[in-house]
């Protein structure tokens, strides 16, 4: 078996495709070519049955499991993703793809636009989740994986998951939603707009066309300072800071970061512009602003679902205010209205919405015997 | 395999081959996995206790965390061929309403419950003055799950008033089965088979 994908090019680490597309966006737009970055780990087994793709959120990328080239740190997921894991390579092929719109190698507003080689920058059409889950589905076609074992993903991954059951029911065996929503609430959208409006108050970022020139790192690094607050809790940020101060013994009655939560923020803040494209942060957080799965099944959730055979495993956790459990439960309700296999458990960490991406044993047992099933059947 | 409980084991011996089954207050999914096993049967359930969930759904079952008392309205009606809900019944909120929810969800549904006038928990009302600690409700008064006691001839007396059919009873006294005869008095446990009429 693995005799035969060795040599197989389109498999492997750190991959990078080009294909024709296109993808039709939601907007009514076409975009063509599309690139992909993406890498899989695991062989393909003789009836391409045993293909997992995970979904990464906003800020995530496809070194699910392998080091980062840009930060050197381990994959975003290992906990979840390697031997001996729920996900495991020695039995399953797993498939990560940089989203659409991102910035580590698919197309994204860094990418060059063939048709003028110069960047995208805002001239990169404005996309939604199924468009990203679209695009995925051509990169799919071109590895020759018709059926997914599973589509796994936590967050903004999660949307994707669901959007891939509504919008490929039959590909999708099973479905892994962590930590997420099928809609973005208005609360969501306000803390996304603090953070594009960061962005866009930096001069530098120049309507978007500041490729090749300072990228505006100050709007982009108080937009990940903003938003990573609503990725903790307020019991684990005072867990964690308490009023405590950072490295003197007394207030300076001064703008410094007195406090150990400032800095921090601050940290968070600016390792995050080495890593990310602000254009990039722009498009992804207005597609999950987008995203509602009931909005084209006239606002009846249950209907995105009707008559849909792929097997649905939810978990959310007690103490995200992200995505809360009643975002989760919705979904549930949604499902079991439609009839469809669902299993869901609200888990408890103090940990926020970053929980899944944490040490959580009871998410993994889950998921581990969710995944098992499912290979019986 | 564990053997089921005797009430459970009743009701898995009831259902028919490759039913859909849903299984309210499912705990780890026992009853679940001895239908989907022997009977290849179709089951969900619904458990409030995440940890039992985490159990069941381990076990490939597919279970919701949630509260019969508020999660069953988004079932449709007759989605089920058979709707459970075993030792349950007394530890919800509006059991009568739970009960509806069952008989409209499932085409028939299965009910079992500790019956309270067993003539031991008379007894012990009667001479101790006291709320009853027995085998079948092992609890105190202030740590008791169980917050709507019913006697067999109340929830007969109930399912005539909600026009719900009896198709099947059986009563147990210890884990063995007994006859209907002053069951009331003498049934530590009831099961009951109902459809709406």
């Amino acid at each position: 078996m693995a005799l035969r994908m060795q040599g197989d090019t389109r498999f492997g680490l750190d991959r990078k495709t080009r294909l024709l597309g296109p993808v039709k966006l939601d907007s009514g737009a076409e975009f063509a070519p599309v690139d992909f970055a993406y890498e899989t780990y695991g062989e393909l087994n003789a009836d391409k049955s045993n293909a997992i793709l995970i979904c990464h959120a906003l800020t995530g990328d496809q070194y699910v499991a392998s080091t980062h080239p840009v930060t050197g740190k381990d994959g975003w997921w290992t906990r979840m993703v390697g031997p001996g894991k729920p996900i495991d390579p020695a039995r399953h092929c797993v498939i990560s793809i940089n989203v659409m719109g991102s910035c580590m190698g698919s197309s994204g507003p860094a990418s060059i636009d063939p048709s003028t080689g110069a960047a995208y920058a805002m001239g990169f059409p404005v996309i939604t989740i199924p468009d990203m889950v679209r695009a995925q589905a051509i990169l799919l076609d071109h590895l020759g994986i018709e059926t997914l074992e599973a589509v796994v993903g936590g967050s903004m991954g999660g949307m994707q998951a669901l959007s891939w059951a509504a919008l490929y029911p039959e590909r999708v065996k099973s479905a892994v939603v962590i930590a997420s929503t099928a809609r973005h609430s208005a609360q969501n959208i306000a803390f996304h707009e603090v953070g594009r409006q960061a962005i866009m108050a930096d001069p530098r970022w120049n309507n978007g066309a500041y490729y090749g020139r300072e990228a505006p790192s100050s709007g982009l690094a108080v937009a990940r300072m903003a938003a990573h607050i609503t990725y903790l809790s307020e019991a684990g940020l005072t867990e964690k800071f308490g009023r405590r101060l950072q490295n003197r013994d007394a207030k300076s009655f001064g703008f410094d970061a007195d406090f150990q939560v400032e800095s921090y923020l601050r940290y968070q803040g600016l390792s995050f512009v080495d890593r990310f494209d602000a254009n990039s942060y722009l498009y992804i957080t207005r597609a999950m602003d987008y995203f509602d799965l009931a909005e084209p099944h006239d606002g009846v959730l249950a209907k995105a679902f009707a008559g849909i055979k792929t097997r649905f495993c939810l978990i959310s956790f007690d103490s995200d205010w992200l995505y809360p459990t009643a975002e989760s439960r919705r979904i549930v309700h949604a499902l079991n209205a439609a009839g469809a296999a669902a299993s869901f458990v609200e888990l408890s960490s103090p940990f926020g919405h970053d929980a899944f991406l944490l040490d959580a044993p009871e998410m993994n047992r889950i998921v581990d015997g969710f995944l098992r099933a499912g290979e019986q059947s | 395999m564990t053997a089921l409980r005797p009430d459970l084991a009743i009701i898995a011996c009831e259902v028919r081959e490759a039913a859909r089954v849903l299984d309210v207050g499912c705990g780890d999914g026992q009853l679940m996995a001895a239908l989907r096993d022997t009977k290849n049967v179709d089951a969900r359930g619904l458990e409030l206790d995440a940890r039992d969930v985490a159990t069941a759904v381990s076990r490939g079952l597919s279970v919701i965390q949630g509260d019969a008392d508020t999660d069953l309205a988004a079932y449709p009606d007759g989605s089920f061929d058979y709707a459970i809900l075993s030792q349950t019944l007394q530890t919800t909120k509006r059991p009568d309403l739970v009960l509806d929810h069952l008989v409209r969800i499932g085409r028939e549904a299965f009910v079992s419950f500790p019956n309270f006038a067993h003539w031991r928990i008379r007894f012990a009302h009667m001479f101790g003055g006291r709320m009853p600690i027995t085998e079948q409700l092992p609890h105190r008064w202030y740590d008791s799950p169980n917050i709507h006691h019913v006697t067999i001839d109340d929830f007969r007396s109930f399912l005539h008033d909600r026009h719900i059919q009896i198709e099947g009873q059986w009563f147990l006294s210890g884990n063995k089965p007994r006859n209907e005869r002053f069951a009331n008095l003498l049934a530590q446990h009831a099961v009951f088979q109902l459809r709406r009429k």
